[in-house]
């Protein structure tokens, strides 16, 4: 399938969860994700058992999903997959929660929230600057 | 969120890496939760100790704090992966324990006390009525809003944490008065009786009011350790950690009665046992101290133990400093001469016991949700001297 190549650029304004920049192809959800239990922290793969992302990897990615859930262990989670190098390049979310804030935060993963995520698909080339994201 | 000049020169890294770092973790969370202003906490106590939970990500995150950081403000530890003096005897690997042991010198070098205990209440760091603290674990946040009617949210590890090398916290959440306004009525029709009734109360309530604050009428003045029990259950079943009992805690009398309305009595507590109590009768772990036994509770199963001895292994976890005061008064010998162990810093909850037991028998509703989830068992719930009984027998009666 030819993917439409008329989609014109997008600006979309955000809050800064985690400062930096990162360009990369989005992978998208409207599934919650937890990372302490819902993700292997080895392939930086989607475990959880009927997650609309199950056994998809997000290493290298833009991961782009409504907001974290679960056990707030799951902050180390993100840090330990960044240590591992399978960790997302970015995180985008619709509203951010606490367990990935921090997780962000102290794995120094660039993140924004405040996107309506609904106007990013899977597969668009996606930079995060700050509080901006770009799609293009 | 406003920041004073001080605090923005430490968000710069005026301060040194831990301190900037753990700044950036307050700044966004106040940003994410529409805090006004940050505030000092008098105590904090930091969960993410065990190493069964870390992982060397977690100990390789912790040791570049303690490059420069240093605690504000009292700080204290949740419960580890082992006991930290007699680890061995739990049956815990030399490779754990030595892991364990290196993150529990990183807090230390940070300047933590580094007591293990979701029990702080029973070991002298007990907050007064409207003071500020920062503490994580569920039950011990649960107790200290509730119970004590001191205020925090439920912190992360990482959080607290931060709050602990700053010496403050963001202001939202339970901090504030009107979040702390209950939004379901719980009228409770039985009469409770044993430890494990309050366990099981916590998981009918919890379970039916999610995400609401209960205030609840129609039971008398429990002890201070069903107290314990119930507020781990409560926040384990549902999510938020405060709950308000007429006559009971401080604050209750503070609101009007919320309009929602629901009834838990004798068919809503069987509900709960039942969900809890397997089919199987085999045990093979006993666990009791969860949340951590009071000295009174460890009297209790040493009275019971007492000339006996079990089949199963057996667990009385607690704080240090309780089972200290235990082996002074000989209640740790009468365990240990029945085939007991009594495991200070640790719990069922967070030592690496996954795939060592099938069964477990307990005290505890949250103990329960762990052991059935996270750790893969089955599990009985009962009063102190049924669970003493199951590991006499090796089954559940």
């Amino acid at each position: 399938m030819r993917r439409s190549r008329y989609k014109r650029k997008m600006e979309l304004n955000g809050r800064i969860i985690y400062k930096g920049k990162a360009k990369a192809e989005a992978l998208v959800t409207k599934d919650q994700i937890s990372f302490y239990g819902g993700v292997d922290p080895e392939k930086g793969t989607i475990t959880e058992k009927g997650h609309e992302l199950e056994g998809k990897s997000f290493k290298g990615k833009i991961l782009v999903f409504p907001s974290g859930k679960g056990s707030t262990v799951g902050s180390y989670g993100l840090y330990r997959l960044k240590k591992n190098g399978a960790a997302p390049l970015g995180m985008i979310n619709e509203e951010c929660e606490a367990i990935v804030a921090v997780g962000a935060i102290i794995s120094e993963i660039p993140m924004a929230d405040k996107i309506d995520i609904s106007k990013i698909k899977t597969g668009d080339i996606v930079e995060i600057d700050g509080g901006v994201v770009r799609c293009e | 969120m406003h920041l004073t000049k001080e605090e923005e020169r430490i968000l710069e890294g005026g301060q040194g890496y831990a301190s900037m770092k753990s700044m950036q973790i307050l700044t966004a969370l106040g940003d994410i939760f529409g805090a006004d202003k940050l505030i000092p906490v008098k105590s904090v106590q930091v969960s993410g100790v065990s190493y069964h939970n870390l992982g060397d990500a977690g100990l390789d995150y912790l040791a570049n704090l303690a490059k420069d950081g240093s605690v504000k403000t009292p700080t204290f530890l949740n419960p580890a992966g082992m006991d930290l003096k007699d680890w061995k005897e739990l049956g815990i690997s030399e490779d754990f324990a030595e892991k364990q042991k290196k993150v529990i010198g990183a807090f230390s070098k940070m300047g933590i006390n580094t007591t293990c205990t979701c029990t702080p209440y029973l070991i002298g760091i007990k907050p007064g009525l409207g003071e500020h603290v920062a503490w994580a674990e569920s039950s011990a946040v649960t107790y200290c809003n509730s119970v004590i009617g001191a205020r925090t949210n439920r912190e992360g590890g990482p959080s607290a944490l931060a709050s602990g090398l700053i010496g403050k916290t963001p202001n939202y959440g339970l901090h504030l008065d009107e979040e702390r306004k209950p939004d379901l009525f719980v009228s409770v029709d039985s009469k409770l009786k044993t430890l494990s009734d309050w366990g099981a109360l916590g998981y009918a309530i919890g379970k039916r009011g999610k995400n609401k604050i209960a205030l609840i009428e129609g039971v008398s003045k429990p002890p201070e350790d069903y107290l314990k029990t119930f507020s781990a259950s409560i926040v384990t079943y549902g999510s938020k950690p405060i709950y308000h009992i007429a006559g009971v805690t401080p604050e209750a009398g503070r609101f009007e009665k919320p309009s929602e309305r629901i009834t838990i009595g004798e068919a809503e507590l069987k509900e709960a046992y039942e969900a809890m109590n397997d089919k199987d009768d085999t045990i093979d772990f006993v666990s009791l101290g969860c949340p951590h036994a009071s000295l009174e509770e460890i009297k209790r199963v040493s009275e019971l133990l007492k000339g006996r001895s079990v089949k199963t292994e057996l667990w009385v976890a607690c704080a240090r400093p309780v089972k200290e005061k235990a082996e002074q008064l000989g209640y740790n010998d009468i365990i240990r001469e029945a085939g007991g162990k009594v495991a200070a810093d640790t719990c069922m909850v967070v030592a690496p016991v996954k795939g060592r037991f099938k069964s477990v028998a307990t005290t505890s509703a949250k103990g329960c949700y762990y052991s059935q989830g996270h750790n893969n068992m089955k599990t009985h719930i009962g009063p102190i001297d049924k669970c003493v009984e199951a590991a006499i027998n090796g089954k559940w009666s």
